[in-house]
């Protein structure tokens, strides 16, 4: 067993883990956030999504050991006391999902794509030497890491285009 | 997943004191290890986490050169300003590999070293001479749409899946390594080897190597390079072919060409027969068929991969012609 230290949902956290222990079965099996979902347990889904240090990651392929110091935030982390999420009200605004099963995946990717669009970090589909812009194309592309089994992506690709126009 | 050890060193001399250790297995983004210990392709009895060594800053040094430390995340690479402009290649072929969460997470270093997606090799339940050797190779006959057309051999026809890495092959990029005895740089062109009859030792590197950086040499002035992929979706997914190509023409002829191919070799295949070939002659697609037609002589498609030797003439052909496209300019801003 090791004995980490990491903030969850802003909240700080200290535990004893065993080494093979993930940052999704920590946050699900240890913490009780069971808004992450375990697909694939691969990287290939993307429904085990969260931020870590602001970025978007798979956590089943995190060890938790090695996420020792880390600010990671899940689904359960991105709302206010009061109001949802931006992100949280288009899914809704927009019907972005159907059985619901990879909607915080799809949510904590959103708020990461978008961030990082923000930032100017391009795609495959950005222009050469060009900064990326708010469009379907960009986000469908962005998005790719996150299957949805229902094919809500059309939803999707619109709840997440507005989310970032209104930003 | 196997017990093992978790140690995370502070600084470069432990971590090569680590790593000379056969039970021990370097830890980079873990987008291929992790997944490879849990399906039990991988068993380390001890994992040494390289991501907090220093390794993660981007260099411009003074001959012109881009020095990328080894845990520097395939994001920042990609985004990175001078490598969008004075290296177009590496950052679209980066962005063209896996999805925004693995390129946030994986390391440079890692992405060199990651593993075949051949399915035999991922299924320890099957015969894969790659994971046990001699134990046979079922994809000969088998499932073999994905893998290899060039470089393969009876005993392994696994192909190499990184994007990044067919880039800086075409980019005559280096990679910086330590070990107990010293640092050591190996060239990408001797860094890799073909399967013969070995196909488990994947690489040159020497016992218990620290990746530390990778260096891309000043780009060839006037030339424009590219990167082309083709997989069975529009995004996230491993190349069925791919081509990095780097060109110049002058007076309508080659004067600079470099063409990697990924996707279809046990290694990033550098086309050197098609190269040769191009060097000095009309820049025209006629002559970008000839070339290429050259180079997939020696292609030895099985059953289900066939496609990929005219998949990977068109896509030749069409990268250089966009590439000529472009016209013949000066050199790109640093």
């Amino acid at each position: 067993m090791t004995r980490i230290s990491l903030t969850v949902n802003g909240e700080p956290r200290a535990v004893d883990i065993d080494s093979r222990v993930t940052v999704l079965d920590l946050l699900r099996e240890h913490f009780g956030l069971t808004g992450a979902k375990k697909g694939c347990d691969r990287g290939q889904c993307g429904a085990c999504t969260v931020l870590r240090d602001g970025r978007r990651v798979n956590s089943c392929l995190v060890l938790a050991v090695s996420a020792d110091g880390s600010e990671i935030v899940s689904v359960e982390g991105l709302a206010g006391d009061s109001d949802l999420h931006p992100l949280q009200q288009s899914f809704l605004d927009h019907d972005a999902y159907q059985c619901g099963y990879c909607t915080p995946g799809q949510l904590c990717s959103a708020v990461g794509a978008l961030a990082e669009l923000a930032a100017g970090s391009p795609s495959v589909v950005t222009g050469e030497g060009s900064a990326p812009t708010l469009e379907p194309e960009e986000i469908r592309e962005r998005m790719s890491g996150n299957l949805c089994r229902c094919a809500a992506y059309v939803n999707i690709v619109a709840a997440v285009y507005e989310a970032g126009r209104s930003a | 997943m196997r017990r093992f050890e978790y140690l995370r060193p502070l600084d470069r001399a432990r971590a090569v004191d680590l790593a000379a250790n056969p039970e021990v297995k370097l830890l980079g983004g873990g987008t291929n290890l992790i997944d490879l210990m849990k399906i039990g392709v991988e068993t380390p009895e001890i994992l040494v986490d390289t991501t907090r060594l220093g390794l993660d800053e981007i260099e411009s040094r003074v001959d012109g050169s881009l020095r990328i430390g080894a845990s520097v995340r395939n994001t920042d690479v990609a985004s990175d300003r001078r490598v969008r402009a004075r290296f177009p290649v590496l950052s679209a072929a980066v962005l063209a590999g896996a999805s925004g969460q693995l390129r946030n997470m994986a390391t440079v270093g890692g992405n060199l070293l990651q593993r075949t997606r051949c399915a035999y090799f991922q299924d320890v339940t099957k015969a894969c001479n790659k994971r046990k050797p001699g134990s046979g190779c079922p994809a000969q006959t088998g499932a073999n749409r994905e893998l290899a057309i060039l470089g393969g051999s009876e005993h392994c026809i696994a192909t190499h899946p990184s994007d990044m890495a067919v880039a800086l092959r075409a980019l005559d990029a280096s990679v910086l390594v330590e070990t107990e005895k010293g640092a050591q740089t190996i060239p990408l062109a001797d860094f890799y080897r073909l399967p013969g009859d070995r196909p488990d030792i994947e690489t040159n590197l020497p016992y218990g190597a620290l990746i530390v950086a990778i260096d891309v040499p000043a780009p060839v002035d006037g030339a424009r390079s590219s990167y082309m992929k083709v997989r069975d979706r529009a995004s996230f997914g491993f190349a069925l072919a791919s081509v990095a190509g780097v060109l110049r023409v002058a007076d309508g002829r080659v004067a600079h060409v470099a063409l990697a191919l990924g996707g279809v070799a046990p290694l990033p295949w550098r086309a050197r027969i098609a190269e040769a070939h191009l060097m000095g002659a009309p820049a025209d697609p006629d002559h970008f068929h000839a070339a290429i037609d050259a180079e997939l002589q020696a292609a030895q498609p099985r059953p289900e991969n066939a496609f990929k030797v005219t998949l990977a003439r068109r896509m030749v052909v069409r990268v250089l012609t966009e590439l000529v496209g472009r016209g013949e300019v000066g050199v790109a801003p640093s």
